[in-house]
């Protein structure tokens, strides 16, 4: 792909130029989920409340006396991002109604870690989107309960090591599937599902201002890859990203209305080996195992592809 | 940014340990955290802002002249801006 | 004027906290506190309160919502009981520590092992260190005053700390009571719109929830506890204006017979009634004993306490609950608040009505004989638990 059809590369001075999670944080050198923090507020603006679970991006940001953020932002606790942020979007629009706070409209985001949003804090994510607030919520997806230390979560993937899962003698790593919680948000009904990746931050922004629009619940998977965690050099974090993308790990789509739609397409999918050898979790696996991940990666993205190709936006189906 | 006394007293301490000062976390030089240290050549930058983009901190910003340059106060050294820079302006030396 | 209205009490809770015109109320089901956020949903479904009612998937929920709901500065409420009182604990200390004036209605329920829906008081007890302001009703019409108290309380800038209401359930929370309702216009002349002191909104930017290393959290933890120590005198300054506009009299110690009482008995909510009508048979049969209500358990009315059992003899005090392998709570902080004290009464704890098992007026008696025979310095064992079969 030419730079030169890629449009996206010379955007970056058309993004909102304001900072609304600032320098001074305390995230590791080159953390990418720090990046999509930010970029992610680029598209939201400022008329938008944040509810952070107990995480990373918690943590890095709220060091009491300061804050990163600009955003006026809210953190009660590990399990509900998604629960606190239904009450706060409850208050705000009883409270608009009432005429007790300004007349427009100030947005809820919902934002946590895998550990918060697959483990922990689904049930209270599946709560909030089944009751329909006008809520977004945003998973920052570093693939492991990486605060805590690397532990593994349900979206570590498969055969990567973690501190409670790690490779030995006897071990290969995480022996299950990473949980598909895209799929899960499409299982809610949820109108607008997306997946996303700092490493393409036109893409990013751009679904998040989708999402930002929708009246009522949306979710975006977002990949952020950790390098303390993956065991891969600081600078790496864009470039594993991208070839998350390039191999099919994680493939950058959305789901309107029910409707499946590749956002970032590749001609060839790239062999997994590519993404896998320069990350230090994974640096145990034998070719049998990486064998096994890379058929399983060709069969979910086969599985995406099913469903771009043959899926109807749900509104088409009414008769 | 006003100057705050720390550690406070428990009278001092923000109710709810709020913080009402928004962003006040630059009052924090993470630069110091550095080993790498990202060079600029303007003679090879197009001035696209991939770095600018790219940068976890956002402490890469636009100068008087267009030019792209890391805020060394909070620097990190990660490289990122070194490995994405298409034209190969950005190089990372070791902090002297 | 007030209309005295014959009413289930946990629907007249619910009509009470209505009347508070709270802007979101989350809660989540469970025996024997259902009726109060059923009720609610009613209340709000016909178009009598304009409120966001989140019909949410636990009670952990519940108390999330409420704070993010409370914290972007709407007036918050919900109800629970015991599993799910102990299912929202993880964000209890949060509520008060983020300074969040959210009001809790407890149908207090026992908790579970064997599972039991009935009335005691492990749940609230199992809470004692979380910060929260605690008051202990013993009739419906408590109840009634205590959740618009609550909110006034709460909301005081001088305060700005979580309440909860305790009312026993199924005694109180099922039977149904003549209760005088204030109106509306009443209620709002007493409590008026919430001022938060922050709220989560572009307009007024704020960072709630940081993070507090060491350096800082010993003095985060005195701020809490001076706070919720501190707000004794809001509480007081709530009940007298209470008293001035409604004309019903609330302390933190509700004394009854207590003249010449040589033993006093102390209970906490529904059970006081029955030890009101023990301590009158008592009195005509010529005993001596008195009757201890207490009403505010936290902050802990030390004050109050040591003043109600000068002259005393013995105290005879009631728990509702077991601290396994020690004490019975309500026990242990009294003896300890009595501890120094010159002429300190004999302590007897009594573990009594756990999980709904009723306790009459005749137990009352026995215990206020076990009263007049307790000795100072001659303590038999730290607590009874009262009428178990095979001790």
């Amino acid at each position: 792909m030419s730079i030169v059809n890629n449009f996206d590369l010379y955007a970056p001075r058309l993004v909102d130029q304001e900072e609304y999670f600032v320098h001074g944080h305390r995230a590791c050198q080159g953390c990418a989920e720090a990046l999509a923090v930010r970029l992610m507020c680029k598209g939201l603006g400022k008329d938008t409340v944040v509810v952070n679970a107990t995480g990373c991006m918690e943590v890095v940001s709220s060091f009491y006396p300061t804050t990163a953020w600009t955003l006026p932002w809210l953190h009660v606790a590990f399990p509900n991002a998604a629960s606190s942020a239904s009450g706060v979007e409850a208050a705000l629009k009883v409270l608009r109604r009432k005429g007790k706070i300004a007349d427009r409209r100030v947005k809820t985001v919902a934002i946590g870690g895998d550990g918060g949003t697959f483990d922990i804090g689904i049930q209270a994510l599946s709560g909030a989107m089944e009751r329909g607030h006008d809520l977004l919520y945003v998973c920052f997806d570093n693939e492991a309960y990486m605060n805590t230390g690397i532990q593994r979560s349900g979206a570590t993937p498969f055969g990567a090591s973690t501190t409670t899962h790690p490779a030995g003698d006897k071990s290969s790593g995480k022996t299950a599937w990473k949980k598909n919680l895209a799929e899960i948000m499409v299982a809610h009904n949820v109108s607008y599902v997306a997946t996303a990746c700092p490493s393409y931050p036109i893409d990013f922004i751009t679904k998040v201002k989708k999402a930002r629009k929708v009246e009522g619940p949306a979710f975006i998977h977002c990949l952020a890859v950790c390098p303390t965690g993956w065991r891969c050099p600081s600078d790496a974090a864009i470039k594993l990203g991208r070839l998350a993308s390039e191999t099919g790990v994680f493939p950058l789509y959305e789901v309107v209305d029910g409707k499946y739609r590749m956002t970032v397409q590749h001609d060839t999918l790239r062999p997994i080996q590519d993404y896998l050898k320069s990350q230090g979790r994974f640096r145990h696996l034998t070719p049998d195992v990486i064998e096994t991940i890379q058929a399983r990666v060709i069969q979910e993205y086969n599985k995406l592809q099913d469903k771009i190709n043959c899926l109807h936006a749900w509104s088409d189906l009414k008769e | 940014m006003a100057e705050k006394k720390w550690p406070e007293t428990w009278q001092e301490v923000s109710p709810g340990n709020m913080v009402f000062e928004p962003g006040n976390a630059a009052s924090y030089h993470t630069g110091s955290w550095r080993a790498l240290r990202p060079v600029f050549t303007k003679t090879k930058c197009i001035k696209c802002g991939v770095c600018y983009i790219y940068c976890p901190e956002g402490c890469i910003y636009q100068n008087d002249e267009g030019f792209f340059e890391a805020d060394l106060d909070y620097c990190k050294g990660c490289g990122i801006c070194a490995a994405e820079c298409w034209p190969g302006a950005i190089e990372m030396i070791e902090e002297g | 004027m007030a209309k005295r209205v014959g009413m289930e009490i946990a629907i007249a809770a619910a009509e009470a906290v209505a009347l508070c015109r709270p802007d979101v109320i989350a809660a989540y089901p469970i025996t024997p506190n259902t009726h109060i956020p059923e009720h609610l949903s009613d209340i709000v479904a016909d178009g009598r309160l304009d409120a966001e009612f989140v019909c949410v998937e636990s009670e952990h929920s519940a108390l999330s919502a409420c704070i993010g709901a409370s914290a972007a500065g709407a007036r918050a409420f919900t109800a629970t009981s015991s599993q799910g009182l102990l299912y929202m604990d993880e964000v209890m200390p949060i509520a008060s520590s983020m300074r969040l004036p959210v009001v809790m209605a407890i149908g207090n329920r026992a908790l579970s092992g064997p599972i039991n829906i009935w009335n005691d008081h492990s749940d609230i007890m199992s809470q004692r260190d979380m910060g929260w302001i605690s008051l202990f009703a013993a009739y419906g019409q408590e109840v009634i005053d205590m959740c618009v108290q609550a909110f006034k309380i709460a909301e005081d800038l001088d305060v700005m700390l979580p309440v909860n209401v305790n009312l026993d359930g199924f005694q109180l929370t099922h039977v149904v009571e003549p209760m005088l309702f204030p109106t509306q216009k009443e209620i709002d002349k007493f409590l008026p719109e919430r001022k938060p002191y922050a709220a989560v909104h572009p307009d007024t930017t704020v960072s709630m929830g940081t993070l507090g290393m060491p350096d800082i959290f010993t003095e985060s933890m005195k701020a809490k506890d001076e706070a919720l120590k501190n707000s004794k005198k809001t509480i007081l300054k709530v009940w007298k204006e209470w008293e001035e506009q409604f004309g019903r009299h609330y302390q933190p110690i509700i004394e009854h017979r207590t003249d010449g009482a040589e033993v006093l008995i102390m209970t906490m909510g529904s059970m006081s009634e029955t030890a009101e009508t023990a301590v009158d048979e008592m009195r005509k049969k010529g005993m001596p004993v008195g009757l201890l209500k207490l009403v505010l358990w936290r902050p802990f009315p030390y004050d109050d306490l040591r003043k109600a059992v000068k002259g005393a003899r013995s105290l005879v005090v009631t728990d509702r609950a077991v601290s396994f392998g020690s004490c019975g709570p309500v026990g242990a902080e009294v003896r300890s608040a009595l501890y120094d004290e010159p002429d300190a009464p004999a302590i007897v704890n009594e573990i009594i009505g756990l999980g709904g098992r009723d306790v009459t007026v005749e137990d009352f008696i026995a215990m206020g004989e076990k009263g007049l025979k307790a000795e100072k310095g001659k303590r038999e064992e730290e607590y009874h638990i009262y009428g178990v079969r095979g001790s």
